[in-house]
């Protein structure tokens, strides 16, 4: 991990690992999304709403995996002041946002047939809120920090303060009375029938390579745009230093 | 149990539509301002 601190060598790895991941995840996403909608059995309790899963589990998992990078990159950055991990962890937020998001959405519009209704104020789906408004305000700190020049302390302790409420998702449905279904996958144990289970993972692990890939590609964009702001700043410098040397020599 | 009897799949299709569009959307983005950037660094190399 620490070889990778160095922005050149992580650019060698991203230039090649980013397409492969994208195209890769692409397949295998769309590939088991496809599978999901197209060739599983109805469930007997959601009927055909059941091939919502194939979406909106992927985003739920990522929207929470995120905010795990997040932290980790933001712990990185605090304990041994690694270059890249801040760029990581602003890389993520915005992709963890987007998946947070398409997991609401995708999980309002199962809960208005299976449940009834749009949207319940309970532990999951409130936490679940949190965590889109956790993404928003740590990319307004990391855009703020960035344009006025401040430091990327903040956002990393936001960062690693905001990762309580992962858990708290996790563990909200076992915690607190609510309408979405508990855990259907434990460690080793699954409730979930082998023609639902096979196509989900295969989507999970899809949807994890594009994010994957979403995130280097951020992160190379990233990487660029300091290195373009470090050359005008250098350029800017070699400008005045001839100039106020002048000045200098005029007042001597 | 179904408690409404409403098409099941438009909702199917609704949430599709949404989250796919939204990943098209977040990819085509993240791919093309990587390619931007990265070509801005190549012309502020070059001058």
């Amino acid at each position: 991990m620490h070889i990778y601190a160095n922005p050149t060598r992580f650019l060698k790895l991203a230039k090649w690992l980013a397409p492969l991941l994208l195209w890769s995840g692409l397949a295998l996403s769309l590939g088991a999304m496809a599978y999901g909608v197209f060739s599983v059995p109805p469930d007997r309790l959601m009927g055909e709403t059941v091939r919502i899963l194939f979406i909106h589990v992927p985003a739920a998992w990522l929207g929470m995996g995120g905010w795990t990078g997040i932290a980790i990159s933001s712990a990185m950055l605090l304990i041994w002041k690694h270059p890249l991990a801040g760029i990581a962890a602003r890389a993520i937020a915005l992709p963890g946002m987007t998946f947070t998001a398409v997991c609401l959405a995708t999980g309002s519009i199962w809960g208005r047939p299976t449940w009834g209704t749009w949207w319940v104020w309970d532990g999951r789906l409130t936490s679940m809120l949190v965590l889109l408004f956790l993404y928003a305000g740590y990319i307004a700190l990391t855009q703020a920090a960035a344009r006025e020049g401040g430091s990327a302390k903040i956002a990393a302790i936001f960062g690693l303060v905001g990762a309580i409420n992962v858990p708290i998702i996790n563990r909200s449905v076992v915690w607190w009375n609510s309408l979405h279904q508990p855990p259907s996958i434990t460690m080793g144990k699954s409730a979930i029938d082998g023609a639902y289970l096979v196509p989900l993972l295969v989507a999970v692990i899809g949807f994890s390579l594009l994010f994957g890939a979403i995130v280097l590609m951020r992160m190379r964009a990233l990487i660029a745009e300091e290195q373009v702001a470090a050359r005008l700043r250098r350029r800017a410098l070699d400008e005045d230093t001839p100039a106020s040397m002048a000045a200098g020599m005029e007042t001597a | 149990m179904m408690r409404e009897d409403m098409a099941q799949w438009d909702f199917v299709i609704a949430a599709y539509a949404i989250g796919l569009v939204a990943l098209a959307l977040l990819t085509i983005w993240a791919w093309r301002s990587m390619t931007r950037a990265e070509a801005r660094r190549d012309a502020a190399r070059r001058r």
